[in-house]
């Protein structure tokens, strides 16, 4: 069955598993600037990174007929040293208007610091100015309540933010409800160890609802499963649930979040 | 919608190990030297019992029993990572 991987880092991920996701039904995957399991050096650094997410990857993806889109910003774990992270935002004009630049992201909190909310306000004014959705990265582990509730008081002093404008990643039980009550999208992510099992997240399907929410992998140098998203909807038919169903989340939720950008569509 | 019983069938054998594995797990810790006031497993601890509740909401009760709740924030890091379990500092 079709659907689309809203959140994989392929930049970490081999050339097989790019195959793999074509071979599993994978029609569009979107790739968020994140961090690279190390700090980088230097800002023209990113500079290297958002011409990867911009060009190397997208034809990586084409010659396996998926479409390649990529969120852009400096990740919140870099985001702590505010002058660093500062400069290199400044490259982010240049590579905001290429064709599969979707809008900013992935931003967030990292370990809830005042330097981390001072970048990912100023990134929410810029998707602002420039009228872009944003997808944000939550704190991981015991980080994420803190987190997610900084966040969703900071977003909601931005008059003029649709907060359907926004998708908040990486949601668990104790996160997800206050993430829909507030207007915005959510993303859980199928991670071996943490976030959400298959289970969970089927779970929370059933207790949540099946609006403004979507699945990833968010497959990256760690530990995580390129085809978790196909993993979760053969789950989801083994408890029962109609292809319209599966295709809801797994497709048309993405879809229909996504297209808020000009840039995202789904032709080859 | 399958049923409690059709789930059980699914899924019963993976719940079971998966708290073998906790039992296991904290058996091994205690013939281990250490601290025995380690917040990670003074964390654990805490949110044990939430399995035993009757009501729903269990995941989450766990999640938040595992969740930093203190109200700072620090100008930067004072270490990056994540450990599972709120700091050492939040009453137990
Ligand atoms: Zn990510």
């Amino acid at each position: 069955m079709s659907y689309i991987e809203p959140h994989a880092h392929m930049v970490s991920r081999t050339t097989d598993d790019y195959e793999k996701l074509a071979l599993a039904g994978c029609e569009a995957l979107c790739e968020p600037a994140f961090w690279a399991g190390f700090d980088r050096s230097s800002p023209q650094a990113f500079h290297d990174y958002f011409r990867q997410l911009t060009e190397v990857e997208p034809a990586r993806a084409a010659k396996f007929a998926i479409r390649h889109f990529c969120w852009l910003c400096i990740n919140p774990k870099e985001a702590d040293d505010p002058g660093f992270a500062r400069e290199v935002m400044t490259l982010l004009p240049d590579f905001l208007d290429k064709p599969n630049v979707l809008g900013i992201g992935e931003i967030g909190l990292n370990k809830n610091t005042r330097n981390e909310l001072a970048i990912f306000e100023e990134h929410v004014q810029l998707a602002l100015d420039r009228g872009l959705p944003v997808l944000i990265h939550t704190p991981h582990l015991e980080d994420k309540l803190k987190g997610t509730r900084i966040m969703l008081d900071s977003l909601a002093n931005f008059s003029g933010l649709d907060p359907s404008m926004v998708i908040i990643d990486h949601v668990e039980e104790h996160t997800v409800r206050m993430v829909l009550d507030a207007g915005h999208w959510a993303g859980m992510t199928l991670y071996p160890e943490s976030k959400c099992t298959p289970s969970r997240a089927i779970d929370i399907l059933e207790t949540e609802g099946l609006e403004r929410i979507w699945m990833n992998s968010a497959c990256d140098w760690g530990v995580s499963d390129p085809l978790a998203v196909p993993r979760c909807m053969l789950e989801m038919k083994r408890r029962g649930y109609s292809r319209e169903t599966i295709r809801k989340v797994a497709f048309d939720n993405p879809r229909d979040f996504l297209s808020a950008s000009t840039n995202f569509n789904l032709d080859i | 919608m399958p049923t409690r019983k059709e789930l059980l069938d699914m899924q019963f054998i993976d719940a079971r190990a998966r708290v073998i594995d906790v039992a296991a797990f904290l058996d091994r810790i205690d013939r281990h030297p250490g601290d025995g006031e380690e917040p990670r497993l003074k964390a654990l601890r805490r949110a044990l019992p939430i399995l035993l509740s009757d009501s729903p909401g269990r995941a989450k009760a766990v999640l938040e029993a595992l969740s930093d709740t203190s109200d700072v924030m620090p100008e930067s890091a004072a270490f990056q990572g994540a450990t599972g379990a709120p700091p050492a500092s939040e009453p137990a």
